[in-house]
């Protein structure tokens, strides 16, 4: 292969585009949480883009990517510190497909690598110490993101299986969600959850990040074609159908159940159908992804009714959304995939005469990813519980995260 | 000496100046108040959890009258202000001692 100009043209801005998304979430989030703790959820996210973007070029690229083609749970340390890794294309076998610079292929997966830990602190919002933040995502970007990603992306156990993840349903969204499911259960609820109402402060903060996250999904799910191919543009015309269906989806139940079309909801389901239409961006197409982003909309909005029937406090819903929307698009590619989209889906999805068999890959697929990362996440959290402790203290978590973790205020007086 | 308050609802209070005004006041107090009578307060929905909020925004207004006056000024205040949906407000009247004009030093009816 030689190096393609108008495919790392694309792929340099869609690196860009994912990485914005970062800070749209920290907005998205932060526009959920009460006035005292906006900057303790702001800084959280942001941080991910210090601390994970220098774990990943020193090691976490090399364990996901290293050795990619293996077959097996984990890569290698041929990468580490960058090693081999420049401007040049790489010589790696299982990696030959790239026509762009390796370094550039190494940065845009970065880029997933940041927002994915990233994603869990809506469930941990307002309880979660800072300190004990920064080890955990640290030890869960090297311990879970980097198995689940070689096992999936790089060639590893789930892909020569013959599970298919076009951006990172399985890698990205359900790895994220299990994970927020495994850190609630460990670190409690809220301090007064559920009788004390806790109202999001500022829902135009949200719906900005939810443009900024709807527009950086563009570069996440066109980028991950990794060339400027009509794969890419059918996949950019999907996230974006997909979120619009989803949107419609969740607003129609919710003005059911609830009498109201909400702003937050439909922030909301956009987010479910992006979510949704991740794994399956590049491998659908026609009216698929607006029937994928219907049946997320809608199902998503349903699995908000999880946290309450068993009572833990999962505060911003990472769980309904990006657990349950992760694994809705997975599933639904077991039914929509078409080889005629790309010649990647070699079974294809049951709708499309392909029999049951991308199904049950896909079902495999996405049990390993949610049993590795919980257990994972569980055992990880609570070694840092009895070391450091996850939560902050009860005067701590009364006073806010911005006072009592950052020493600062989102808003004077 | 009456001392008239009025509890109603923030929209209202353009016409409700108004009215006082038509009917000859030199004089009014306004403050944006919380609180919550019959009508309670509201009910909030962020992703399907309920949130109820007891207080609601209402106007309270304030004007001083001479004896005579403060049953008629009540009336139009509780005309412009009558929507008839639940959450109208409430108009109280109480006797006053002493009013004092700060400037001139003048007392009770010549100080209104």
């Amino acid at each position: 292969m030689e190096l393609d100009t108008g495919n790392t043209a694309w792929v340099l801005m869609a690196t860009a585009l994912v990485l914005f998304m970062t800070p749209g979430l920290a907005l998205f989030y932060g526009g959920m949480v009460r006035s005292k703790n906006v900057l303790g959820m702001l800084m959280q996210n942001i941080f991910a883009m210090g601390l994970l973007a220098v774990l990943w070029v020193a090691v976490v690229f090399s364990l996901a990517f290293g050795d990619a083609g293996n077959e097996g749970f984990i890569g290698n340390f041929d990468y580490v510190w960058l090693k081999d890794v420049g401007p040049a294309l790489t010589t790696q076998d299982f990696l030959s497909f790239l026509t762009i610079p390796f370094i550039l292929f190494c940065g845009f997966q970065m880029t997933f690598a940041i927002i994915t830990p990233a994603l869990i602190t809506g469930a941990t919002a307002d309880r979660l110490k800072f300190g004990a933040y920064a080890v955990f995502i640290g030890a869960w970007l090297v311990l879970v993101y980097s198995p689940i990603a070689h096992m999936v992306f790089a060639g590893g156990w789930l892909a020569s299986e013959g599970a298919l993840d076009f951006a990172g349903g399985a890698v990205v969204h359900m790895n994220a969600g299990a994970a927020a499911l495994a850190l609630v259960l460990l670190i409690g609820r809220r301090k007064g959850y559920p009788d004390t109402p806790m109202p999001p402060h500022n829902l135009p903060m949200t719906v900005l990040g939810t443009g900024i996250l709807w527009f950086g999904w563009a570069g996440f799910n066109a980028g991950s074609a990794l060339a400027a191919d009509g794969i890419a543009a059918q996949a950019i015309m999907n996230t974006f159908l997909a979120a619009s269906a989803a949107m419609l989806g969740w607003l129609v139940v919710e003005r059911i159940k609830d009498g109201h079309a909400t702003t937050l909801g439909g922030a909301s389901g956009a987010v479910a159908g992006l979510v949704a239409i991740t794994p399956c961006a590049g491998f659908v197409g026609g009216m698929a992804p607006v029937y994928i982003g219907l049946i997320a909309g809608a199902i998503c909005y349903l699995a908000l009714g999880i946290k309450k029937a068993f009572g833990f406090d999962d505060s911003l819903d990472v769980i309904a959304v990006h657990l349950v929307g992760g694994l809705v698009g997975s599933l639904l590619l077991g039914l929509f995939a078409d080889s005629a989209i790309n010649a990647v889906v070699t079974n294809e999805g049951l709708f499309l005469g392909g029999g049951v068999d991308l199904l049950l890959d896909q079902s495999l697929a996405s049990v390993v990813t949610l049993v590795y990362s919980f257990v994972v996440t569980l055992i990880i959290g609570k070694v840092i519980d009895v070391t450091m402790g996850l939560r902050v203290s009860e005067e701590d978590e009364d006073t806010g995260l911005d006072l009592s973790q950052h020493a600062e205020v989102a808003y004077a007086d | 000496m009456k001392l008239i308050t009025a509890i109603v609802k923030p929209f209202k209070l353009d016409d409700v100046k108004a009215a006082l005004k038509e009917a000859g006041i030199t004089g009014m107090t306004v403050a944006e108040v919380q609180g919550f009578g019959r009508q309670a307060g509201h009910t909030e929905v962020y992703r399907g959890a309920e949130y109820t909020i007891d207080f609601v925004p209402k106007v309270r207004i304030e004007v001083l009258a001479g004896d005579a006056d403060a049953d008629r000024l009540a009336d139009v205040i509780a005309d412009a202000a009558r929507t008839g949906k639940i959450g109208d407000g409430k108009i109280w009247i109480e006797p006053v001692d002493r009013v004092i004009r700060i400037r001139t030093g003048e007392l009770d009816a010549d100080a209104l």
